[in-house]
């Protein structure tokens, strides 16, 4: 079993498709990987619901912008899944820099018996075509291909950190430190800013942009998070440049806990609507944050990750790890959130029992259909066996990116360069 | 001129705060010790965010949000070494460092630039208060507490540093410019009223008494630290609302790629700005550009200290 880690092959993003049909990674090479779930057969029952393999492409190419003299990684930073309106899917996957619109379609058939060529796709001398005949197409096995249909460059000075498609499923917005932008999927050659931070003096500028996403239901609504742990929600029909928000959600900071380090971990490093378009979820670095979009002087809910770095947030600056951005996924319900911790540890929280667990994704522990055992960190003085210490916590193993099945409680997790998939237990 | 205590290299007032201090009790004692800890913890907060401000990727465009929290840090950190004082100390053993790397000629030169800078900078920056402004041309920017004060009060210290004209307020900008200034225009001591300034806020300020006897000897750090973080007013003369910022973070040109180049690893015009202090801290050859700022600081601290003996 190799165990080098390419760092090509680090995942960067995960994301279900609509229907949860797909699910796609996109890693740190540019590449996407497509798993489809297989389709339940009588025959093969406990495969229900595996995801195999269905295509992988290059995404995105290393770039050199000359003139900055900088490369532009082929990281892929978000993908997002369009909805299925026909035969094909269709997939927005950005780099730093450009947005691109792929088709993934399948082939089963294809057209032989060209006239002006052979099989092998050889131009035919014409002198020797005696007789015509019309192409007929065949049977061959399927292929899946991607194509990129769409382009979306030259609009981004700051690195994207976000793209979402509108519930108009006409447009969508990308998203970098500074600025969002809107997209109409069929143009490429334009995009309107909406939103723009940037102060007169780059001198002046103390806060960035980390996330925006539309509202699910709410074409004209969408929110945006910021590194000062902030979020402004905007309303596009009010005026063209949201600059102006809407509303303001920002929870005052308890002065008993404020440090150097304050700000940084108020960063909020993901946001998500709810499937119900009710709440909104942040991601800052210790806590996930549930919010009532009708209430923004604090959140409803508040979640500890893991409080026990809090003590910790010096070595992790030094390191940089205290700049980690993690994500976070709702279920498809709304009733659970999850997201990822160190050790390979994600998190889960129930809202309604308010029960949490820790669980880990890694080879040792997650045998094909073995139950996951729930994890424990130690924070007092005494360890119990099976729990781990905060300082024995391997901070290189990071679960930033997550996603859950939009229907049924399937996760993918995202630990490096494996990709895990649980499910709920078939009873 | 010079309070009794030597004159201590920044170092060693780090290494050694409370050393010399006679008429300290042992919870004072205590207490600056507390304190001093807490100094180290902060300066070694700062180096390392300067590091890390510093070690841009040459290869790709560092990340800006990382950069920003960063640099937020920095200026937090700077803000409150401004108000205890230590930033001005700092500054001035980076300006002499830098200063011993220098050649005579440069200081020469130097001199009237010097002289022309300083007028051309009062003109214009009225909201700064320069030794000739006095007490009155402070802006009551930001009313600080006077931690210093009551922990230099604690420590037994003989010199106090507010008059009361000055409204305990000065700009964090100034490195603690105005209470040196009214203390040594106006020659009082108000012990009294610094004991009673409390310090409430729980960060308190550094109290090293070492570090006190520092900032009140040398006044010419003012000048310094403006000089090497403000020159470049004179080629971005737009008086700024607040200054303290603006001498850190000054930049003469809103170009496209300002901070960007900065962040994306001090291509071509190494810009002034929270970065300047990194070519300070990094004594590998300054810059041409901090490195004749520093010799017209040294110029300039010899004629504020002109300026405060004959009273102007």
């Amino acid at each position: 079993l190799c165990n080098q880690t390419h760092k090509s092959d680090i995942i960067s993003t995960v994301e279900f498709n609509p229907s949860g049909e797909l699910l796609a990674t996109g890693d740190k090479g540019g590449r996407v990987v497509v798993f489809q779930r297989e389709q339940e057969t009588k025959s093969e029952p406990q495969r229900r619901g595996e995801y195999n393999v269905y295509s992988t492409f290059q995404s995105h190419d290393p770039e050199f912008d000359y003139l900055k003299s900088l490369e532009i990684e082929e990281k892929i930073n978000k993908i997002r899944w369009l909805p299925q309106q026909n035969a094909a899917y269709f997939l927005l996957s950005t780099n730093d820099k450009t947005v691109k619109l792929w088709k993934i379609s399948e082939r089963d058939r294809r057209p032989e018996g060209y006239n002006l060529k052979d099989e092998d796709g050889r131009i035919r001398d014409p002198s020797t075509i005696t007789s015509l005949r019309v192409p007929v197409l065949q049977n061959t096995d399927l292929m899946v291909e991607a194509t990129a249909r769409r382009v979306f460059s030259n609009a981004h000075t700051y690195h994207i950190n976000s793209i979402s498609v509108n519930s108009d499923l006409q447009t969508y917005i990308s998203t970098d430190d500074l600025r969002v932008n809107l997209w109409n999927l069929e143009i490429t050659d334009q995009s309107f800013n909406i939103v723009d931070i940037k102060p007169c003096n780059m001198e002046d500028l103390t806060e960035v942009i980390t996330a925006a996403e539309f509202h699910p239901q709410q074409c004209n609504t969408l929110a945006y998070s910021s590194s000062r742990g902030s979020v402004r929600l905007c309303d596009m029909r009010k005026q063209a440049l949201c600059d102006t928000h809407c509303k303001f959600f920002e929870e005052p900071e308890d002065p008993s806990t404020r440090s150097f380090f304050s700000e940084i971990i108020s960063s909020i490093s993901d946001i998500k609507f709810s499937h119900s378009g009710r709440f909104l979820m942040t991601r800052d670095y210790l806590t996930v944050k549930v919010w009532d979009l009708n209430m923004e002087t604090r959140p409803v809910q508040t979640y500890q990750v893991h409080d026990y770095l809090r003590g910790k947030l010096c070595s992790l600056y030094e390191n940089d790890c205290i700049f980690d951005k993690f994500e976070c996924v709702w279920n498809g319900s709304d009733s659970v959130i999850m997201t990822g911790s160190y050790n390979n540890f994600f998190r889960m929280f129930d809202r309604n029992t308010k029960k949490d667990v820790t669980l880990e994704a890694s080879r040792e522990n997650s045998k094909p259909r073995a139950i996951l055992k729930p994890r424990k960190v130690c924070v007092g003085g005494k360890r119990r066996k099976d729990e781990v210490t905060v300082d024995s916590l391997d901070f290189s193993k990071k679960i930033l990116h997550s996603a859950w099945h939009p229907q049924e409680n399937i996760i993918a997790v995202a630990a490096s360069n494996n990709l895990y998939i649980f499910q709920d237990k078939v009873t | 001129m010079f309070p009794k205590g030597t004159k201590r290299k920044f170092s060693d007032s780090r290494e050694e705060p409370v050393a010399g201090g006679e008429d300290v009790n042992q919870s004072s004692l205590a207490a600056v010790r507390m304190l001093s800890s807490y100094s180290l913890q902060r300066q070694s907060l700062l180096d390392m965010s300067l590091i890390k401000l510093q070690l841009c990727h040459m290869l790709v465009e560092p990340n800006l949000c990382r950069s920003v929290l960063i640099a937020n840090t920095v200026r937090q950190i700077q803000e409150e070494m401004t108000q205890d004082g230590t930033w001005q100390i700092m500054t001035q053993a980076l300006s002499a460092a830098n200063a011993a790397a220098q050649c005579s000629a440069d200081r020469l030169v130097a001199t009237e630039v010097l002289c022309r800078q300083t007028e051309a900078a009062q003109g214009e920056q009225v909201p700064k208060p320069f030794p000739v402004v006095g007490s009155e041309g402070c802006p009551a920017e930001e009313v600080l507490e006077e931690e210093e004060e009551a922990a230099a009060a604690e420590v037994g210290m003989t010199m106090s540093t507010v008059s009361p004209q000055a409204p305990t307020s000065y700009l964090p900008g100034t490195f603690g410019m105005d209470p040196c200034w009214e203390e040594e225009e106006t020659g009082e001591d108000d012990d009294d009223d610094d004991e009673e300034e409390e310090e409430d806020s729980e960060e308190c300020g550094s109290g090293s008494e070492g570090e006190e006897r520092e900032r009140d000897s040398l006044v010419e750090d003012t000048r310094t630290a403006e000089q090497v973080f403000g020159t470049f007013e004179i080629k971005n003369p737009a008086p700024s609302p607040d200054p303290a910022l603006e001498e850190l973070f000054s930049d003469v040109d809103a170009s496209y790629y300002d901070l960007d180049t900065v962040l994306t690893g001090m291509q071509s015009v190494p810009k002034m700005g929270p970065y300047d202090l990194l070519e300070s801290l990094s004594s590998h050859g300054p810059s041409p550009l901090s490195s004749s700022t520093s010799c017209r600081s040294d110029l300039n601290e010899l004629d504020h200290i002109m300026e405060i003996i004959v009273g102007s």
